[in-house]
């Protein structure tokens, strides 16, 4: 780690398992090169597909046994949900009032994972932060299974899933409409409308990738596949121009989508009566919490990925340690907002308030707060260590933390308000049992998802990683006399 | 390959570099060329003031289809919780406006994103699963690291031997023919 080398003058080491992990001086006095080891276009097309084309009889094996395991919990999942069907969601415990809260845990947790791909893919572009080239393609496809996951839980929680239509506003021989001022229907457009833009802002970035392997293909069906994706792209810098407005239009939708998307999902909270729920803090703590948890999923996705499939020179430790500040940022934020609904429930004096809270830390759920809040406060304080936080298998680990402790914040605040609301009738104590599987089974069906996304489809954004490189710039090479060559090197200007 | 045959497309140009491609533009430019395109495998910073390409119109599409869709939504459910079925639910009002609001905006992202995405391809013409320039093998590589300009025969100043010529002189790696 101890090399040095400045943006203008890089002295890497050759090897390529090890140059994207050394650590460059000061990004501020002449920003780092986004890309690792002088690569040309053709050496980064190189890298990236070469997972893609690995003839299907030669994937490694461990990534085999990666799928066989990811779809093994699928099919349990298949299996569980099979089983629900047959029984109805009592299986979930939904006779007793505090159990219902389990697929809600699971639809929030799953949800807000999805946030830190768009971030990556809307904000951050917005903002010209051209690192997220790197991770945008990767994230977005998390957030894309992750939100299918998400819907698999309320589509599945509603019980009788063969009348999940109802849920839209379907003209009907009875005359009704859904009801608008429901939270739960203004979740239904949110989640919709978010899992949709999702899907085309990552398809529209993906289609001049699906073109290069197109172009390479070596056989019949990778031809035809990628062939019928790319929908006969040919780079035309003519529909470079459409595409370039199309995508920064989908960003600049996405940014607040995204921001609204998290704040509804809160509503079906912060609308109820519930003491513990009922609060005006909830839009922007779910929103930071969901940042907060979605770049700890990408963290513990791509740390490996990384190294496995030997993208070190494009993702390189600056893109982990940029990811990581963002952590340290929401988790903080996260922390705050813990504080402030403590702050808020004794300065209201309203005393339900004030004994959900004290209930919350000090009662029958002690230890899901103290999880919580050592996972997602106390664990990211770490990353006010440049050392720590660019440590790999330190950043993998906090972020394992910070999972789990945003699984359990969603635990805490549907578990505890429900455990001891309003009606001392519908006070118990929930102990999940079978439900286990269908938490296991989200996440088997999550990897399944990825891993074949990984095989597939091209991980890093191809095109977009060549835009920022400093030969992409038209004037690169010239010498204009006043520091514009430097600039050019630093990645673009 | 040097005589034009009646069923030429066109001429094609490779470039090695974004900055050959660049200068090389402007010159096809300049010519006066109107009918023919640059193809790259990324977008090229400022390309299109190099080619004098006009500016994408989508934006435009985008907001008159946004605003429909947002006056729909708003319509939509003011007409049917106060008008076509009303029924007082959770105390609120039958015009509840800022209850409305959230099914509201994600309407309008919804119909803005639906058409941002169908109108890209519209406007680009795609999917188009066939084009002269994929016979050629040189340009399997437009995906990857080669720059190439298409000039086609129907550009009213398009002739065979002066545009080959012209292409030669912006310094190409190699020109092909195009047939159709």
């Amino acid at each position: 780690m101890g090399a040095i080398a400045t943006s203008n003058n890089p002295t890497l080491p050759q090897d390529p398992n090890v140059r994207g992990d050394v650590i460059l001086p000061d990004p501020v006095e002449g920003r780092e090169l986004l890309v690792r080891g002088n690569l040309t276009f053709h050496q980064v097309t190189e890298m990236v597909v070469a997972v893609n084309e690995a003839p299907l009889l030669k994937t490694p094996a461990p990534f085999v046994f990666g799928l066989l395991l990811a779809a093994s919990l699928m099919a349990m999942f298949v299996g569980y949900v099979m089983w629900l069907f047959w029984e109805g969601p009592g299986v979930w415990g939904n006779n007793n009032p505090v159990g219902w809260a389990w697929d809600i845990v699971n639809f929030v947790f799953w949800v807000g994972i999805g946030h830190a791909g768009t971030l990556i893919s809307a904000i951050l572009y917005l903002f010209r932060q051209k690192w997220r080239t790197s991770v945008n393609r990767y994230a977005e496809a998390m957030t894309i299974f992750a939100v299918v996951c998400a819907g698999s839980c309320v589509v599945l929680h509603t019980g009788r899933i063969w009348l999940d239509y109802w849920l839209f506003p379907i003209p009907n021989q009875m005359g009704l409409w859904v009801n608008f001022r429901s939270p739960l229907e203004w979740d239904v457009f949110a989640v919709n409308t978010y899992f949709t833009v999702s899907l085309l802002f990552w398809y529209t970035g993906l289609v001049p990738d699906f073109a290069t392997l197109r172009d390479r293909a070596k056989t019949r069906w990778r031809l035809l596949f990628y062939g019928t994706l790319s929908l006969g792209w040919r780079g035309s810098m003519r529909h470079w121009v459409t595409y370039e407005k199309a995508y920064q239009l989908l960003a600049a939708f996405s940014m607040p989508l995204v921001l609204s998307v998290h704040t509804i999902v809160s509503f079906d909270f912060a609308v109820s009566q519930l003491a513990g729920w009922h609060t005006t803090i909830f839009p922007p703590y779910f929103v930071a919490g969901a940042v907060f948890g979605g770049f700890a999923m990408v963290q513990n996705l791509i740390i490996p990925a990384r190294a496995w499939l030997g993208l070190k020179d494009l993702v390189t430790v600056r893109h982990i340690e940029n990811m990581n500040k963002i952590i340290l940022l929401t988790g903080s934020l996260v922390g705050y907002a813990y504080g402030m609904e403590f702050f808020v429930a004794a300065y209201s004096g309203n005393e339900y308030e004030g004994f959900t809270f004290i209930n919350r830390a000090f009662g029958p759920y002690w230890w899901s707060y103290w999880i919580m809040i050592g996972c997602n406060v106390a664990a990211p304080q770490l990353f006010w260590f440049k050392k720590l936080r660019t440590n790999l298998t330190l950043s993998w680990i906090v972020a394992a933390f910070v999972n789990v402790g945003m699984w359990f914040e969603r635990f805490v605040i549907t578990i505890t308000s429900l455990h001891r609301d309003s009606l001392v009738s519908s006070w118990d104590y929930f102990v999940p049992q079978t439900e286990w599987f269908f938490l296991i089974g989200t996440f088997g069906l999550f990897f399944t998802l990825f891993l074949l996304f990984i095989r597939f489809f091209p991980v890093i954004a191809i095109a977009e990683v060549k835009s920022v490189m400093p030969e992409a710039d038209p004037h690169f090479g010239e010498d204009h006399g006043h520091g514009h060559h430097d600039a050019a090197t630093a990645g673009g200007h | 390959m040097s005589t034009t045959t009646p069923k030429t497309w066109g001429l094609l140009a490779q470039y090695e570099s974004p900055r050959e491609i660049y200068k090389a533009c402007e010159k096809v430019r300049d010519a006066g060329y109107k009918k023919w395109d640059a193809c790259t495998p990324f977008p090229v910073h400022g390309l299109d003031k190099a080619m004098g390409a006009p500016p994408s119109t989508l934006p435009w599409y985008v907001l008159v289809i946004g605003i429909c869709g947002s006056i729909f939504a708003l319509s939509f459910e003011i007409w049917s919780m106060q008008s076509d079925y009303p029924f007082i639910l959770a105390g609120k009002p039958l015009l509840s406006i800022p209850a409305y609001v959230p099914v509201w905006y994600e309407f309008t992202v919804l119909s803005s994103c639906l058409t941002v995405f169908f109108g890209n391809w519209f406007l680009n013409r795609l999917p188009q699963y066939h084009h002269p320039a994929f016979q050629s093998k040189a340009f399997e590589r437009v995906t990857d690291d080669k720059f190439f300009i298409l000039i086609e025969a129907k550009d009213a100043r398009f002739d065979a031997d002066k545009t080959r010529a012209l292409l030669k002189g912006t310094g190409a790696s190699h020109i092909e023919e195009l047939g159709d």
